[in-house]
């Protein structure tokens, strides 16, 4: 089994390339496309565009199925969803303790003006 | 430089914020991410001082960061570093707390820095482009996992 941490080194890895990055942005606007229609866009050749969609698919962000001789390509969100989590991860660690943070200074807050006021 | 800053306003005066932020009673009241409980809160708040802090969550699972005090001016700055643990975020980071007074309160600001693999997510980050923004509302909406 794929650990947390490898999966996060493959969508990184295959998220560095602006080419699958494009990719996967088309896919998400448009729910899927044939390889030889991803293949438009860029000017480059349908075997570099190939090798693009090898990466994507082993760091499972398509999954691509066929039909007669039309390979049909999806995104599939769940390895981008870890790795928004994981780059948004201290953000959400912080702002939650935070919260708390305030809610118990101005608890103690309060107490201190109490003890204050009587005097 | 990777980092991450927030700041809050808290309508409490700088000591007893800093005194929250310092003391173990202070951190067992709020350190925990959700109703799970601190298990534990050592502090040794001095310069070259260390603090650890282990914390169970809801699902069960602990958790536990440790650090160095490395700078400590009372109530303004409370700097330190940062490390988990377990391999969760291998390598150290830095954190600190400035606490300004406003009226009726401190204003704090947090900034967690030298977060590990800077490089990476540096170069991630850049190329995180546009699409990418696009791709990121799609996966917080409600179709993530679909």
């Amino acid at each position: 089994m794929v650990n947390y941490q490898e999966r996060l080194n493959r969508t990184f890895a295959a998220l560095v390339d602006p080419t699958r990055r494009a990719i996967l942005a088309r896919l998400e606007r448009e729910d899927e496309a044939s390889v030889s229609e991803l293949a438009e866009p860029f000017a480059i050749k349908l075997p570099a565009v190939m090798k693009h969609l090898d990466v994507l698919d082993e760091a499972g962000l398509i999954t691509r199925s066929k039909q007669g001789r039309v390979v049909t390509v999806r995104l599939s969100p769940r390895p981008m969803k870890e790795a928004m989590d994981w780059l948004h991860r201290y953000e959400r660690f912080w702002t939650e303790r935070l919260d708390r943070l305030a809610a118990f200074v101005e608890r103690e807050e309060r107490k201190a003006r109490k003890k204050e006021k009587p005097r | 430089m990777t980092s991450l800053t927030l700041t809050r306003r808290l309508k409490a005066r700088p000591s007893i914020v800093f005194d929250a932020l310092t003391t173990p009673a202070g951190v067992a009241a709020w350190w925990g991410p959700d109703a799970g409980p601190v298990l534990l809160a050592e502090i040794d708040l001095r310069v070259g001082g260390r603090f650890r802090v282990r914390f169970r969550m809801l699902d069960g699972s602990e958790h536990e960061s440790s650090g160095e005090y490395l700078e400590i001016v009372r109530p303004e700055l409370l700097a330190m570093s940062w490390r988990w643990a377990g391999n969760e975020d291998p390598g150290e980071s830095h954190l600190e707390f400035r606490l300004r007074p406003i009226a009726g309160g401190t204003e704090l600001t947090l900034t967690h820095s030298r977060l590990h693999d800077e490089d990476t997510r540096r170069s991630h980050e850049q190329g995180w482009s546009g699409a990418l923004d696009k791709l990121v509302r799609h996966f917080e909406g409600g179709r993530a996992g679909a």
